[in-house]
């Protein structure tokens, strides 16, 4: 049994901690390690969130193998590495913004942070001009799946583009008009602040201006698909001659697409023979599986960065009020541990989505 | 050697403590304090275990008579559907760790709080929104007839508020995340100096087995449910079988949480037993790491036999027999807890008062809860059972017979500690006796009816099984009071019983250590650190009337020990 100092054991009334270390801590390294730890679990919860959609994409590329080998041509892998590369840059801003914490340079990591939020919302810029456009094609889940091709003009505007970008445009004039308005009260710190976040709004629409002119290039390449269908993938043959299925001409092709839905048949799963089957061939049906499991996978990845610009600006707000110091920079390390795992679910879901073959 | 006036100060009942340091409700809303907000999450479940037990009671009536009672088959479905999902969802997952465990967790480490006390403040505050979340699923008049398991393709087609309750347990499943986010890093980074992990009582290790599984298995139903929802509302064929989807896939991943969540019910009711049959047989607990790392083994095990709740869904055969082989091996970490609780009262100077008869009630209750999951386990013995009300009685044994009389038990134990006063023990025991006789009386008769091919899940049945419902539903009556009047008396004990010591059953983990109730940063002093069964290290002190370590008694009156300390 140890000896016990019984003359010493009352604890001291007041204890002086530092202003930023919690009462129910001993001191600074016990608070980091608890927040390091705790980080990392919450990182292998949102791991396991992710997993199930992750299995369900791996059973059925094992039921349809065919289906996903042809749906990732809807897929631009263009954007996809574009989106893949600004990603892999936000991360390495954000170590170096984790860096300057260490050093208890707030200026510095408060502009690197700042870039870590333009990537993040120029991502999302991209990823709207993908989803656009693909509902534009009538691409959606499952129940909703009606492909109608058909070229659009370079530059097109898409209707769903304007409803996605109509909250980022409100959070733009509304981020400007706070920083002017702290601005003139001279409250310095959240006029920075504010204008901070108006220019990470910004970024999402040179996202959107990226993506654009990578489609207006692309454009010409899916017209030759449209115009000779021979050239095009399979699935789009499919999918396109059912769209004229009255014109009796097409007899031949279309029994070739029912062929290859039959061989999907003959792995096994328990199809529903419903009314769908009039609409569409089974293999564009499939497709349609395809597409729910993308938008749910890509969705849930997109919440995941909208929640990583929030965690990131309560970051960037507190290197304004020059928070950090080499002794307490533990929030910037845990968001950044958080923003790269984020990074790292894009790194998987880019090749399984986009580069199968 | 302390002074007596240092002894007072620390051990003597305080005039202000953690219960009234501050007033108004704004104190308790936005307290941070874990001590509170075990409090709170207590009362929370208390309420859901009433709710979802009176919904119980109702169909117990209703089965009175074999053509069915008062309720249409569709209110029937409905009111077992609540009785499963709250009790479920909103009683017994949270009911031991998030209530018991965070009011002793911190102080068991001698700890001021978990480590992250905002969090456990918001998991209290998602347990509400997710539990008002599935009450709205019946109060906005859709009801819920699912089952609480919210099987594809009905739980897309039916009319029913799915979407509501759904989302209900998402939301839970986030608060009890946050719960066993904070007691794994809590455990790992805040323990009292000098505390090695195999020095901490065992409710740690089981509470600490449970967060894992929290931590692991939670975020799966919570993409599941998403995915459900997601179903429901757009359709996208992942579920669905109309849209080319896979229902069976739905089955593998709800139970890939569900399975591993009864032993997020199970484990920390395992862990309180462990303290009361050590402490109220004032004898070292027998086999300290055979119990903890049974603990670890169950969490483990847990997530290797979902497959055995689909023995009859179309698995392939191969599949079958491995989940089989594999829930067989469960059986194994589960009989040495047994076992070493049973040889921790041999011998030992065993108090009968009212938690002890819960523990023991508990050992039966649980032993044949686990030993009729062997039958279920089986693959030849299951197909007969499946879905009958065999199935039935055994998770009850398990849920009510294990961790509702271990949760009762815990309250009677630490109740003193928590409210600084002393329950009426031969009133306790009385609910105790009642509690286990009315279970028994509920859930005997449906092992065997069950065994004779009675379903689960209808509201009317053939007469031969009338007798058999009727004492089930006596039994369900004498249960349902029994649990009133045990938590009578410790409401009666919390305002109006004697006032007790800091000790007063002289257990030597570090929370008796606190006055009673705690100061609200628990500990005026610096905790002294023994093994936590070693009991001979805390002695009686005449002037205080309670225990208290041996190094700050007053040398004059110290016993010499009775036996060498272990190391």
């Amino acid at each position: 049994m140890a000896v016990v100092d019984t003359d010493n054991i009352l604890e001291e009334e007041h204890h002086h901690h530092e202003p930023f270390i919690a009462h129910h801590f001993d001191d600074a390294e016990q608070q980091f390690d608890s927040g390091k730890l705790g980080i990392w679990l919450f990182l292998v919860t949102e791991i396991l969130f992710f997993s199930g959609l992750f299995v369900a994409y791996t059973l059925y590329r094992i039921h349809h193998p065919e289906i996903f080998e042809q749906a990732h041509h809807f897929l631009d892998k263009r954007l996809g590495a574009l989106n893949t590369i600004v990603l892999l840059f936000s991360s390495l801003t954000m170590a170096l913004g984790v860096h300057a914490a260490q050093n208890g340079d707030n200026k510095k990591c408060g502009l690197y942070v700042l870039i870590t939020m333009v990537c993040a919302a120029m991502f999302l810029g991209v990823k709207a001009i993908e989803y656009s456009h693909k509902w534009d094609l009538g691409i959606f889940v499952r129940s909703e799946f009606s492909y109608h091709p058909h070229t659009a003009e370079p530059f097109h505007v898409s209707p769903y583009l304007i409803k996605l970008s109509v909250i980022p445009v409100l959070l733009l004039v509304g981020f400007i008009a706070a920083s002017f308005f702290a601005r003139a009260s001279s409250k310095v710190a959240l006029s920075k602040f504010m204008g901070g976040l108006a220019i990470t709004v910004g970024g999402y629409f040179v996202g959107v201006l990226i993506g654009m002119t990578f489609m207006a290039l692309t454009a010409e390449n899916e017209h030759a698909q449209l115009e000779s269908p021979s050239q095009a993938p399979l699935v789009l043959r499919a999918l396109t001659l059912d769209d004229d299925k009255h014109d009796d001409g097409h007899a031949d092709a279309d029994g070739d697409a029912h062929a290859d839905g039959d061989h999907s048949h003959a792995d096994g799963e328990d199809h529903a023979h419903g009314d769908s089957h009039a609409k569409s061939p089974d293999l564009g049906r499939d497709v349609g599986i395809f597409f729910s499991i993308y938008y749910c996978m890509t969705g849930l990845h997109a919440i995941h960065i909208i929640a990583g610009i929030v965690a990131l600006a309560w970051i960037y707000w507190r290197c304004l009020v020059v928070h950090w110091r080499p002794d307490y920079f533990g929030p910037v390390d845990y968001v950044g541990l958080y923003w790269h795992l984020v990074d790292l679910i894009w790194i998987y879901l880019f090749p399984l989505l986009y580069l199968i073959d | 050697m302390a002074s007596a006036e240092i002894r007072n100060k620390i051990f003597d009942t305080p005039e202000t403590n953690y219960l009234n340091h501050t007033r108004g409700w704004k104190s308790w809303a936005f307290t941070l304090d874990h001590k509170r907000i075990g409090v709170m999450y207590l009362i929370g479940v208390t309420i859901a275990l009433f709710l979802a037990g009176a919904f119980a009671l109702v169909l117990r009536w209703h089965l009175f008579w074999f053509e069915g009672g008062f309720l249409s088959n569709e209110m029937y479905n409905q009111m077992f559907t609540l009785h499963g999902a709250i009790m479920v969802f909103s009683f017994i997952i949270p009911s031991v760790p998030a209530a018991l465990g965070n009011f002793v967790l911190p102080m068991m480490i001698g700890a001021k709080d978990v480590a992250f006390p905002r969090m456990n403040l918001m998991s209290f505050y998602l347990w509400i929104a997710g539990t008002c979340c599935l009450a709205a699923a019946i109060l906005s008049g859709y009801g819920l007839d699912t089952g609480w398991t919210f099987y594809t393709p009905y739980s897309i087609e039916t009319s029913t508020g799915v979407i509501f309750a759904t989302f209900g347990a998402f939301i839970l499943g986030f608060s009890s995340i946050f719960t066993g986010l904070n007691f794994l890093v809590t455990v790992n980074t805040m323990r009292a100096p000098g505390q090695s992990w195999f020095k901490l009582p065992l409710f740690l290790w089981s509470l600490y087995a449970t967060s894992i599984i929290q931590i692991l298995a939670t975020p799966v139903l919570g993409i599941t449910l998403l995915m459900l929802i997601a179903e429901r509302t757009m359709h996208i064929g992942i579920f669905d079988p109309k849209y080319g989807g896979d229902p069976v896939l739905f089955q593998h991943f709800f139970w890939f949480y569900s399975h591993p969540a009864v032993y997020i019910m199970i484990l920390p009711a395992m862990g309180v037993i462990s303290e009361l049959i050590s402490v109220y047989s004032q004898k070292r607990i027998f086999g300290y790491s055979f119990i903890a790392f049974s603990s670890v083994a169950i969490a483990l095990l847990g997530f290797l036999v979902w497959g055995h709740h689909m023995f009859t869904s179309g698995q392939s055969p191969m599949v079958t027999l491995i989940f089989s082989a594999i829930t067989f091996t469960v059986a194994i970490p589960s009989a040495v807890k047994v076992f070493n609780w049973l040889a921790t009262l041999y011998k030992g100077s065993i108090l009968l008062n009212t938690p002890m008869c819960y523990a023991l009630s508990f050992i039966f209750l649980f032993g044949i809860g686990g030993l009729t999951g062997l039958f279920l386990g089986a693959l030849s013995t299951d197909i007969h059972l499946h879905d009958t009300y065999f199935v039935v009685a055994h998770f009850h044994f398990v849920m009510v017979g294990g961790t509702l009389t271990a949760l009762l038990g815990g309250l009677f134990h630490w109740w003193p500690k928590m409210f600084g006063r002393m329950y009426n023990d031969m009133l306790g025991r009385i609910s105790c006796f009642l509690v286990f006789a009315g279970f028994n009386l509920t859930f005997f008769p449906q092992f065997v009816m069950g065994s004779r091919g009675m379903p689960r899940r209808y509201a009317s049945y053939d007469p031969e099984f009338q007798i058999f419902h009727q004492w089930s539903t006596f039994g369900a009556s004498i249960l349902g009071f029994g649990i009133l009047m045990s938590f009578g008396v410790l409401l009666y004990a919390a305002f109006y019983g004697k006032r007790c010591g800091a000790n007063p059953f002289k257990a030597a983990s570090l929370e008796w250590q606190s006055s009673s109730p705690p100061d609200f940063h628990n500990f005026i002093h610096k905790p002294i650190l023994h093994d936590p069964y070693d009991f001979d290290s805390q002695v009686y002190d005449k002037d205080l009337d309670t225990y208290i370590p041996r190094e700050l008694a007053d040398p004059k009156t110290v016993p010499p020990r009775r036996e060498p300390v272990h190391h």
